[in-house]
């Protein structure tokens, strides 16, 4: 209605926006929407499902049980510490047990939590319809919950994980820990991983490429500010953590020594492997809440936020910085003077981008005049929490006390302050504040607020005086301690207040029912806020917007636009050619740029995951020789996958505005979502390589094993394999790259599947020159990248056939775009870089002595 | 009214931070240093965490004009750096007191296996002695122990004495201790090794006599008679 009042002008601040859309009847174009984008029927529906309403809230729910079992495993340690004798569990059940805790809180809790939020709600903040991939998000959704539930049935059977949750080796290698109790950690949380980072790509694109049109970079909500630093981070963070497991993996089923130090191995490889992920993954877990922190308290205290510009440089000084501070949980290994002052330095410093968000929130409420509401209550418990968590960290950087802190209960309870306090009672806030738009209910008074309260207590109980246990000696990680009677009464307080906390959690949870099956109707936008999300009906539509918000629909309150919105004033109005579409927009200043048309509901996503299971189970049972044949249907649904990207149906231009035409993504000029995808993609990608790199390089330079014996010993077939290999990879990459550009035809995806294979020959016969990887950490390492270019190169060959296929079907024409090309150039160009750099440090090695 | 209650205050709470393996009831200067160090960042989380909290209570109320560069760069971004530059150079000044030197200090090695210690000195007689369970070091003077481990990672941490060194197999790092006097100080491993973990204990006895005549005479008790070697570890084979 406020477009009717005043016409705008078409150019605001630079970028044009649209013209507005004739209004038509709401409801019509409901049903039309809601008939394309709804899931399937019943319980089908749910197989299918590839929304990210569904999906986010699946994510959400899932990992609350998680919690939840997380959760009764800490009732389990803080039952068995309550005494000093402790005769409850026994100590190998008591080691699987914590370290199921630790492992299921931080991969299967916190992380696929933080994922779900931002499937649900990045699309509904941002004017968008879905995520950019949705049937990446399905796949996902399953890799997570079949690698959570494997990790679960192994603590049935008794045969969890139990080296701790970041897994040190020589602990939890072959010899010390025999059985498969690490293997489940190892495949589990990497199977688990795909989630990881299928969620950073499509958030990293989506936040990009789907904007609702005029909604530019700097403009955007924080919370998608917020989540994209998560999801950058993610894309470098967690490769390390899967490169890692991966070469540990290895070393337990092949004998490859990376990590051991007989054969030049070393243990603290796998330390720094795992903190280049752990450290940031702490962060990666913390900015969405604070996300979710600077959503809420702005409209809790009736007034913008406090220094927007500062909030953004507060995230990306995070971002950066936290790549640099992991070695602050090894400065009890041994490393050199000026390394711990600088790390110590560079952890500190840290603090201060969070120091300015959280006085960014505070001057907020100064600012404004804060309303006491459930949600709000949560964020006093995050500030009553967090900031004590964030000045044990400090302490515990300083590199005298963290000698003194480090592995003892003080650490135990710094970390669950800031878990607690910086997630989990921002998600609480979260979870309140959000549930109208999810359930389209209003709040049950009461229950909520003694939950909040019995946690306070229950929360402050338990851990507060922790600290005090740690500095009195107490070590983590103990399930007996017979001889220290001076810890029983602290311990027994927080075993007390442990299940007082446990019984907060679980009227929180209760709460959260109550509201969904008894709660009365919601009202629309019943915060008065002023962001998208709530610019919808509550419970909100599975396709969000009948039309998309235009730049004048941004920024003001959101119940002034819903009807406008929903009358289809908005750009790409209803869904009148029956499929799935949004609006792909520039990365800066969101200027449209095509109209892209999502998959809908497909059971693939399952079934491709399902494969994947398999595999992972055969690599447990150590069936390697199955477990190979296995990937051959994972690769079969990966060209299936790809198929469903071909160009089908209506490829004319859309109108999404009056006077206003775009191609569809078929046609569209580069990049479209899929190839801004693959960039995202290619960065982890990256960052893995680089983590085998950052390997190599420690191994050579800092481990002072035995020197690696002779390499490659002037083997002039070696040699020529080298030279023949490197050839056929840039020739593959010549070729793909000449076909991207125009200069070539179909011819050149053929001559690039055959570079391809020449390479992957090549490749082999080096291999069977190269010395045995069991010999030597070092050579352990160089087959590993060998190992990783041939993989990359068997993907190249395998889209080149598919470019070649798209040619033989006559996909690639100038009415039907250019299929592949762009992403097969991109790949092969990739590859060729980290082949040339293999070789090159495999030159280098052999050289030296 | 305040007098009196400190001197009935601060003894129960110097009672409560005593213990065989408190790190707030130091038994040499290096220890001390660092619970020092910690009472003053402690002092300091605290005055920081009210003034916090007093700034959230008085966020209550009516809309006030706020100077964003007060709150972003002046407490955000100023209060911070300064108060960490503070500690950062505390940090390190405290780090110089107690990191090994070349002074020739006394070396003594520690050996963690799983599950226990095996800890050598030198003897009288140039000889290295080995030791189960009991590490002997001169009393009042500064000792390196060269920290390493058969198996997997483990590490050396006497509370009462300073912070902890991790035992890391195929490297030998180097902790220094120092004592105030002849005594019996409690420690344990803090890394956590497996099954035995828990019961990963043992004892330094430093001696005033060096090198001890007769090891196994405590200096406080007299002749040792329990071997402080883990048990624990024999459940387990
Ligand atoms: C429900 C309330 C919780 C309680 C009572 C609790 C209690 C505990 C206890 C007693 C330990 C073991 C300390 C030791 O090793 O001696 C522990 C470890 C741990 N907790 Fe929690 N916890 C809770 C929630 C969480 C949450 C929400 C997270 C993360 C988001 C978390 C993450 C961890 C981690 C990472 C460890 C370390 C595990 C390891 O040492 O391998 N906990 N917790
Ligand atoms: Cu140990």
């Amino acid at each position: 209605m406020t477009d009717l009042a005043h016409p705008e002008p078409v150019a605001v601040g630079g970028s044009s926006d649209l013209p507005p859309n004739p209004p038509q009847r709401a409801l019509r174009l409901h049903r039309e929407l809601a008939r394309v984008w709804a899931n399937d029927r019943g319980w089908w529906g749910q197989v299918t499902a590839v929304s990210h309403t569904t999906l986010g809230l699946r994510f959400m729910a899932t990992a609350f049980v998680f919690f939840a079992i997380g959760g009764i495993l800490s009732m389990l340690i803080r039952t068995q510490l309550a005494t000093h004798q402790g005769a409850f569990l026994d100590t190998e059940l008591y080691n699987q047990i914590f370290t199921m805790h630790g492992s299921i809180m931080m991969f299967l809790f916190a992380i696929p939590m933080l994922e779900g939020l931002g499937i649900w709600l990045l699309p509904k903040l941002l004017g968008t319809r879905d995520m950019a991939f949705p049937r990446l998000t399905a796949l996902g959704y399953w890799c997570y919950l079949f690698g959570g539930l494997i990790m679960l049935g192994a603590l049935l059977f008794g045969v969890a994980p139990r080296d701790g949750w970041f897994m040190y080796t020589p602990l939890s290698d072959a010899t010390h820990s025999p059985g498969i109790n690490a293997d489940v950690w190892l495949l589990g949380v990497t199977f688990v991983e795909i989630s990881a980072i299928a969620a950073a790509v499509e958030i990293t694109v989506t936040i990009l490429r789907q904007r609702a049109p005029g909604m530019k970079l700097t403009e955007m909500p924080l919370f998608a500010w917020y989540m994209l630093g998560t999801a950058a981070m993610m894309l470098v963070g967690f490769p390390p953590l899967i490169a890692g497991s991966v070469l540990l993996e290895v070393e337990r089923a092949f004998d490859w020594p990376f990590f051991d130090v007989a054969r030049g191995g070393d243990p603290l490889l796998w330390q720094h492997l795992f903190w280049l992920f752990g450290h940031p993954e702490v962060y990666i877990i913390f900015l969405p809440a604070a996300g979710a922190m600077s959503t809420i308290i702005p409209v809790m205290c009736r007034t913008p936020i406090l220094g927007y510009g500062a909030i953004v440089a507060a995230i990306l000084g995070l971002v950066f910085l936290s790549f640099g501070l992991w070695v602050h949980h090894m400065f009890t290994v041994g490393i050199p003077h000026m390394a711990l002052a600088f790390f110590s330095a560079a952890s500190v410093l840290v603090a201060v981008p969070t120091a300015v968000q959280v006085f960014a929130w505070i001057g907020t409420m100064w600012k404004g005049r804060p309303e006491l509401h459930l949600p709000m209550l949560h964020i006093l418990g995050f500030f009553l929490t967090f900031v004590m968590g964030g000045l044990t960290g400090v302490m515990l950087a300083i590199v005298p006390f963290n000698w003194q802190a480090h592995d003892t209960a003080f650490v135990t309870a710094h970390l669950h302050y800031v878990l607690i306090g910086g997630f989990v009672f921002p998600m609480m806030a979260a979870a309140t504040y959000w549930m109208p738009l999810i359930t389209g209910k209003a709040r049950v008074k009461g229950l909520g607020e003694a939950a909040f309260c019995v946690i306070l207590i229950g929360f402050h109980g338990t851990f507060f005086i922790m600290h005090l246990t740690g500095l009195l000696g107490m070590p983590r990680r103990i399930d007996v301690y017979p001889d220290n009677p001076e810890w029983v009464a602290l311990n027994l307080t927080s075993s007390i207040f442990g299940f007082v906390l446990t019984i907060g959690f679980a009227m929180f949870a209760v709460d959260l029912i109550l509201q969904a099956t008894l709660g009365q109707r919601a009202r629309r936008d019943p915060w008065r806020a002023p962001t998208l999300d709530w610019a919808m009906p509550v419970p909100s539509p599975n396709y969000n917007f009948a039309s998309l918000p235009l730049r004048r629909h941004q920024g003001g309150p959101a119940r002034e636009v819903i009807h406008a919105l929903a009358r289809g004033v908005g750009a790409l109005p209803g869904a009148p050619r029956g499929r799935r579409e949004v609006l792909v927009t520039t990365a800066g200043n969101a200027r449209p740029c095509h109209v892209a048309v999502l998959p809908g509901n497909t059971a693939l996503p399952l079934v491709l995951s399902a494969c994947i299971a398999v595999f992972v189970l055969l690599m447990l049972a150590s069936l390697y020789a199955l477990a190979a044949v296995a990937l051959a249907p994972v690769a079969g649904l990966v060209w299936v996958w790809a198929r469903g990207m071909a160009p089908v149906g209506d490829l004319a231009p859309v109108t999404i505005a009056p006077g206003v035409d775009m191609p569809v993504h078929h046609r569209a000029t580069p990049p479209t979502l899929a190839q801004s995808g693959l960039h995202a993609l290619l960065v982890a990608d990256g960052a893995l390589f680089a983590s085998l790199l950052f390997g190599l390089g420690f191994l050579s330079v800092v481990t002072q094993g035995p020197p690696p014996p002779p390499a490659l010993v002037q083997n002039p077939a070696a040699g020529i394999a080298l030279v023949i290999g490197l050839a056929a990879v840039a020739g593959a990459a010549v070729f793909a790259r000449l076909l991207a550009a125009g200069y070539a035809g179909r011819g050149a995806s053929w001559a690039g599947l055959g570079c391809n294979l020449v390479a992957l020959v090549a490749l082999a016969w080096l291999a069977v020159q190269l010395d045995d990887p069991r010999a030597h950490a070092r050579d352990a390492l160089r087959a590993a990248m060998l190992g990783y270019v041939g993989l990359h190169v068997l993907v190249g060959a395998a889209m080149a056939a598919f470019t070649a296929d798209q040619f033989r079907r006559g996909e690639i024409a100038p009415q039907t775009g250019r299929g592949a090309i762009a992403a097969w150039g991109n790949w092969q160009m990739f590859t060729a870089v980290t082949a040339g750099i293999t070789v090159a440090v495999v030159l280098v090695q052999a050289g030296a002595p | 009214m305040t007098g009196r209650a400190l001197i009935w205050v601060a003894p129960l709470a110097l009672a409560a931070c005593a213990g065989p393996l408190s790190t707030l009831d130091p038994g040499g200067h290096i220890a001390r240093d660092i619970a020092l160090l910690w009472w003053v960042m402690l002092a300091g989380a605290g005055v920081i965490t009210a003034f916090v909290l007093v700034l959230l209570g008085f966020a209550w109320g009516a809309p006030r004009r706020t100077a964003q560069g007060r709150w972003v760069y002046g407490l955000g971004l100023w209060f911070p750096l300064a108060v960490l530059t503070a500690l950062l150079g505390v940090g390190l000044w405290v780090g110089e007191r107690i990191l090994p030197r070349d002074d020739g200090a006394v070396t003594v090695h520690a050996h963690a296996f799983q599950w226990g210690w095996q800890f050598t000195h030198d003897g009288a007689d140039g000889q290295p002695v080995e030791s189960d369970g009991v590490l002997h070091i001169p009393a009042g003077q500064p000792v390196d122990i060269l920290v390493s481990s058969q198996d997997v990672i483990h590490s050396f941490w006497v509370p009462r004495l300073g912070g902890k060194m991790d035992a890391i197999p195929g490297r030998v790092n180097r902790l220094r201790v120092q004592t105030d006097g002849a005594g019996r100080f409690d420690g344990l491993c803090a890394e956590f090794c497996g099954l035995g973990h828990a019961g990963m204990r043992f004892v330094v006895v430093a001696h005033d006599d060096w090198p001890p005549a007769d090891p196994d005479t405590d200096p406080d008790t007299g002749p040792d008679t329990t071997p402080e070697t883990d048990t624990n570890g024999q459940e387990f084979p």
